[in-house]
């Protein structure tokens, strides 16, 4: 199997190299030859170290430790789904019901995507990256189920070219790919990407059109509280429990509803040395930090300051997409800074953004996905600061 | 009191002057290739605001708005629409002075900064506040609050800025879109970063 293979490879490379007839195609070729064999390339210049994770394999990592969130999300998407249309919830028709939305979102991400990549690496000479499949994962993730597909289309062009690919491709672009093609759905489509129908795909089946189940995610109920009564009665209310909240089973973007999958997620990239936990601790501390005395002041006032507040602080850290974006995308080790003190710093600072926009920010319910592209604004400006900190603390060599 | 913080952080981060207003962008796309010009314009840009805005405000409502001349016994009179040139006349008058200040002190960043300094009294962003301040009405302490805010966003976002093109050293851009194209690109991404804050009331 494996000699046919390399057979395969081996009669169909010289179209693919210079002077070959299919030359232009040769980042193809080089990224499906390289899922199968390692290359076998060395390095001809002195000595290197050479480490057997390479970005195909780093890249591989973070796609495994993307995959409890993503069945997850299938099943939730096709038992929301269910729900509300008033069909069977058995495991099978749920699963089937889930992968018939989720899963043309993602065929429709990888191959859009994949014509830029595929495009630009042709054109440009250069290699087509690994980063591209998680980017191509994690976008129909942290999209509402009911996205038109040719919104994700879009939505991941943007992503990739404005975001990515014209900053030289994997490796070199300032702002995370897939939220900059979330972040351009959210402003150019906001009908599509927020209120309270889009989270649920509801099914018109027989007589059944039941569109007034759909129900409202917890951070879209939560402004309501403006009107009286505190945001954690509301949620109570509305059935939704920490326990609830933090198994996933509600309305919400595919992928980001539960946290107890995403953080299986996590502990798998923390243990693989593929995300850094510091980004992730640093924006737990930076969520409890702003909703803790926040918590506290309110409930000395009795409720009335601050409304969003009176939601205990471990709320915070379960609803809506803040886990998915803390994990996934904030970890992102190409928009993240890079020295360990910046680490903790970004990281603080999206969780305590994320806080200040879900309290103070009427026009969004949501704020991680704007705090993280916020921060990799600055995460560079971070590292400066960091590294300059630390050359005036180095004795100099004399 | 708190008003006027509110003021401060509204002007430093939902209405930035650069990143939402768009204004004083040419200094920014110039100078923000090195990081200490890009701070020591920051500062001047921070300092040459606080004091032009007050003065401006002075001048306004002293000189120029409707009735301001009470004081003389001309009741009648309305200078207002002398706003533009006279307010671009003190801020010139002033990146002037500030000019001479920084030859006199600091050697380095006037060479630094070379024809971006006198360039500030054209920077849209110092007359943009000034205009703001009259278009707002704001009071003469409001002014004061505003213009340094503004001043602090405009230095944020040019030093972020030039951090951001430090990193993009490694980046591989197209032919075409080198230098200018990347960084009016980045700017609007930056711009859509900060829409964070567009809704938030203070």
């Amino acid at each position: 199997m494996m000699k046919a293979l390399k057979r395969l490879f081996n009669t169909t490379r010289p179209y693919f190299e210079s002077g070959g007839r299919l030359e232009r195609l040769h980042p193809l070729f080089d990224a499906i030859e390289t899922v199968a064999f390692a290359p076998a390339l060395t390095t001809t210049a002195d000595a290197h170290v050479r480490d057997s994770l390479d970005l195909k394999r780093f890249m591989t990592f973070v796609i495994i430790s993307l995959m409890p969130p993503f069945f997850y999300g299938i099943y939730n998407t096709g038992y929301q789904s269910g729900l509300a249309s008033g069909l069977d919830l058995g495991m099978v028709p749920v699963m089937m019901r889930g992968a018939g939305v989720v899963l043309p979102m993602l065929m429709v991400s990888y191959a859009v995507g994949l014509f830029w990549e595929l495009l630009f690496a042709s054109v440009r000479g250069h290699h087509i990256s690994e980063g591209f499949l998680v980017t191509g994962l994690l976008f129909p993730m942290t999209l509402p189920p009911t996205t038109p597909l040719w919104q994700v289309a879009a939505g991941i062009s943007f992503g990739v070219v404005i975001g990515k690919e014209i900053f030289g491709g994997t490796g070199r672009n300032i702002l995370n790919p897939a939220l900059t093609g979330r972040a351009f759905l959210f402003f150019a489509y906001p009908a599509n990407m927020s209120g309270d129908r889009v989270w649920t795909v509801v099914q018109q089946s027989g007589q059944q059109a039941v569109d007034a189940l759909t129900a409202a995610t917890p951070l879209a109920l939560a402004p309501l509280a403006a009107s009286g009564g505190s945001v954690a009665r509301i949620l109570t209310d509305a059935g939704y429990s920490f326990q609830r909240l933090f198994v996933g089973n509600l309305p919400g973007s595919v992928g980001e509803t539960s946290a107890l999958m995403i953080l299986l997620g996590a502990i798998f990239l923390v243990l693989t040395g593929v995300g850094n936990y510091r980004i992730m601790v640093g924006g737990v501390l930076g969520v409890l930090a702003v909703a803790y005395p926040g918590y506290l002041i309110n409930l000395s006032s009795g409720g009335e300051a601050a409304r969003m507040f009176s939601v205990h602080p471990a709320w915070h850290l379960v609803m809506g997409g803040f886990a998915f974006g803390m994990v996934y995308m904030a970890t992102d080790p190409v928009s993240a800074p890079g020295m360990n003190l910046s680490r903790w710093i970004y990281g603080f600072a999206i969780g305590a953004l994320t806080v200040m926009i879900r309290v103070f920010n009427p026009a969004y319910p949501e704020g991680v996905m704007l705090a993280i592209l916020f921060m990799n604004l600055f995460a560079p400006l971070i590292d400066h600061f960091v590294i300059k900190a630390r050359l005036r603390k180095r004795v100099p060599n004399v | 009191m708190e008003n006027l913080l509110g003021l401060f952080l509204n002007s430093v981060f939902v209405g930035n002057i650069l990143l939402s207003y768009f204004l004083g962008m040419c200094s920014f796309v110039a100078v923000s290739k090195n990081m200490d010009t890009a701070i020591g314009l920051g500062f001047a840009v921070v300092f040459v605001l606080s004091i032009t805005a007050p003065v401006n405000w002075l001048v306004f409502h002293f000189l120029l708005s409707p009735g301001a001349l009470r004081w003389a016994g001309l009741e009648a009179v309305d200078l207002s629409f002398l706003k533009f040139i006279t307010f671009i006349a003190v801020i010139a008058a002033i990146v002037q002075m500030v000019e001479m200040v920084i030859d006199r002190y600091s050697p380095a960043l006037y060479m630094a900064l070379g024809v971006f300094l006198p360039l500030i009294a054209v920077n849209c962003a110092i007359l943009g506040a000034s205009l703001f301040m009259v278009e707002r009405d704001y009071t003469f302490i409001e002014t004061v609050v505003f213009g340094f805010g503004s001043g602090v966003g405009w230095l944020m976002a040019i030093v972020s800025m030039a951090a951001i093109r430090i990193k993009m050293r490694y980046a591989n851009v197209p032919e075409g879109l080198e230098g200018f194209g990347i960084t009016m690109i980045m700017t609007g991404l930056m711009a859509m970063g900060f829409m964070l804050f567009s809704g938030i009331t203070l």
